[in-house]
């Protein structure tokens, strides 16, 4: 029997209204072993984000989360607010889109990187603190650590912005970490730098780690299995290779096919339907 | 760093100096003649020429101008010979109506300005950030509607209305305060105190009520940043998420208008003084209005513009203290 990280079934999401439940996530089932890597795929609008979000427990106001999340054999869901501050960034740790606005900008990056350690232990000096972020700093290989640690988030490249938040996540070992979208909003080459950097830090630590992404080459490089989406709707989920090269639902095969390759004869992209066209 | 202070000095200079310009302009060469003024009814085509050299009004425009830049800077004299007058740096002329310098005027009556000032911001300041701190965290329910409906009324109502009726109600009807009559500090500081209480609540109200509606939308905008997820993401108790990565950035943006508006009310709050019977910069500016007192009126305005030029480059210096992205640049 494998460990179980991470057991999610009928997890839903709804953003109820006048005219009905208005659900962005429906009756999700997935599961994450320990230290293994899973990939949510799916275009905008998928659902993806939701899905993350409740995991975390930071939806929006108006959201409605039914189903169940359980994590390491307690469910998240019945768990009162205060508890569940205990599990975000101590056991659960998440990683977000644009590194740039979701750091503080009046805070130095070691300010930000020791915070959720301090909050999370007791008793933690102002020194110690700043170590913790300078070793944090070189783990996600930022050099000259001990300098940049006063530095402020504006005085930092992209790529380097997204390192910070990476080191944020690593000061309390967190057993699941969450990206959503981490590559997005960077370059292609730094993209790849901040791939390896998530698949050596889950090697090193162990780290569950769930990836979310509408971009399948970056899945393909760092998880092991996949979760297809597509408004809200469960696809397709599988070992990431079966997916990739025997993908049994029709709309993951019409998104393995708009991804351009080399090889290709020069012509149209192929792009995907919209909803309305498919059905 | 030493840069950018540098240019915002210069920049204030260059502004100064066309407010001097200006108002020079509107208030020597365009208003009717001084000396007529000053004669009186038995006047003779002699006595005011001699009235238009002592002013130096029959030199030609820019020669006045310059005179008057240098009475700023270096003091001038008026008149020639034993009779002349000299008149100190900075020199502001002479009232028509009470042959009182204007400097000392403005000097004798700044401190109750800015007595009149420096008490209603503290008033505004508390209230509005408090009452926009609680709208914003109430926000929707009943706390946040009464207070949106005390801002509402507090803006509509006239600095006069709320004067008068607040001195009727206070002074006649329910004789919590003494008929306002002026007193030191030194002398009576209990009778000082009721005197400027009126005076700081109105001009407080009007301001309250839009610190608090800028406070209100500045937070609930803060709270829906990005880096406000990550806190939370980072399992910080609400009250940490609040205090550190909502409140500094969303109060950050109060410090520049507060700058403003007490700088433009340390120029004198005309209606409250006149009301009240405050004997401030507010209440000279009227009274001067009302006699055409034109050296009066021109030390008044360049009063004024001058506080708030210096009043925004204050701001614009603490930005850097408190922003460390107009402190530090990019090193990326």
């Amino acid at each position: 029997m494998t460990d179980t990280l991470l057991h999610v079934r009928g997890l839903t999401v709804g953003f109820p209204n006048a005219h009905g439940p208005n659900e962005v996530v429906k009756s999700l089932d997935f599961d994450l072993e320990r230290g293994g890597a899973l990939g949510i795929v799916g275009e905008s609008g998928s659902g993806k984000s939701m899905t993350s979000l409740a995991i975390m427990g930071l939806l929006p106001k108006g959201a409605k989360r039914t189903g169940s999340i359980e994590f390491d054999g307690a469910e998240l869901t019945d768990l009162p607010e205060r508890a569940m501050r205990s599990y975000r960034g101590d056991r659960i740790a998440m990683i977000f889109q644009d590194p740039l606005s979701s750091l503080n900008p009046y805070y130095t990056v070691g300010t930000q990187i020791a915070e959720a350690y301090r909050s999370h232990r007791s008793g933690v000096t102002r020194r110690q603190a700043r170590t913790i972020a300078i070793e944090a700093m070189e783990r996600v290989r930022i050099g000259d650590a001990a300098k940049r640690v006063d530095h402020y988030p504006h005085q930092f490249s992209g790529g380097m912005r997204q390192r910070v938040m990476i080191a944020m996540t690593l000061s309390m070992e967190p057993e699941l970490i969450i990206a959503d979208e981490p590559t997005t909003a960077l370059d292609v080459t730094v993209q790849a730098q901040i791939l390896d950097l998530l698949a050596e830090i889950r090697s090193d630590t162990g780290a569950g780690l769930i990836l979310i992404t509408h971009d399948l080459a970056v899945v393909s490089e760092v998880t092991d299995h996949l979760v297809v989406m597509r408004d809200g709707d469960l696809v397709e989920q599988g070992p990431a290779e079966r997916i990739f090269t025997d993908p049994q639902a029709p709309y993951t095969r019409m998104l393995l096919d708009a991804v351009p390759r080399i090889d290709d004869e020069i012509g149209l992209l192929r792009t995907l339907p919209t909803t309305e066209e498919a059905r | 760093m030493i840069r950018f202070v540098a240019n915002r000095v210069l920049g204030m200079l260059i502004v100064l100096f066309l407010v001097c310009l200006f108002t020079f302009v509107i208030f020597f060469a365009l208003s009717p003649d001084p000396a007529v003024q000053i004669c009186g009814k038995n006047c003779t085509p002699e006595a005011i020429d001699q009235i238009r050299a002592n002013l130096g009004v029959d030199q030609p425009f820019w020669t006045q101008f310059g005179t008057f830049l240098s009475g700023l800077f270096a003091g001038r004299a008026y008149g020639t010979g034993p009779n002349a007058i000299d008149c100190a740096a900075p020199c502001l002329g002479y009232s028509f109506q009470s042959s009182q310098a204007v400097t000392d005027m403005i000097v004798q009556r700044l401190p109750v300005s800015a007595t009149v000032a420096i008490g209603a911001a503290v008033l505004w300041l508390l209230a509005g950030v408090a009452g926009g701190l609680l709208s914003a965290v109430r926000e929707g329910r009943f706390a946040d509607r009464f207070i949106a409906g005390l801002t509402l009324t507090g803006m509509s109502i006239p600095n006069y209305v709320l004067a008068l009726s607040l001195q009727f109600l206070l002074v006649v009807t329910l004789g919590w305060l003494p008929f306002p009559q002026a007193v030191p500090f030194s002398e009576d500081p209990l009778q000082w105190f009721q005197n400027f209480l009126m005076p700081w609540i109105v001009l407080a109200i009007g301001m309250a009520a839009v610190y608090t509606r800028l406070t209100r939308a500045n937070v609930i905008e803060t709270l829906q940043e990005n880096y406000v997820r990550t806190a939370r993401a980072k399992g910080l108790s609400p009250g940490l998420v609040w205090r550190r990565h909502a409140l500094r950035p969303a109060l950050t943006p109060i410090v520049t208008i507060f700058g403003m508006d007490f700088a433009g009310l340390l120029g004198g709050a005309l209606i409250t003084e006149t009301v009240f019977g405050l004997n401030g910069i507010g209440k000279m500016a009227a009274d001067s209005i009302t006699k055409n007192d034109q050296p009066v009126i021109m030390g008044v305005t360049l009063l004024a513009a001058f506080l708030v030029v210096v009043g925004n480059m204050v701001v614009d210096l603490l930005y850097t203290a408190i922003d460390p992205r107009v402190r530090v640049g990019s090193s990326a």
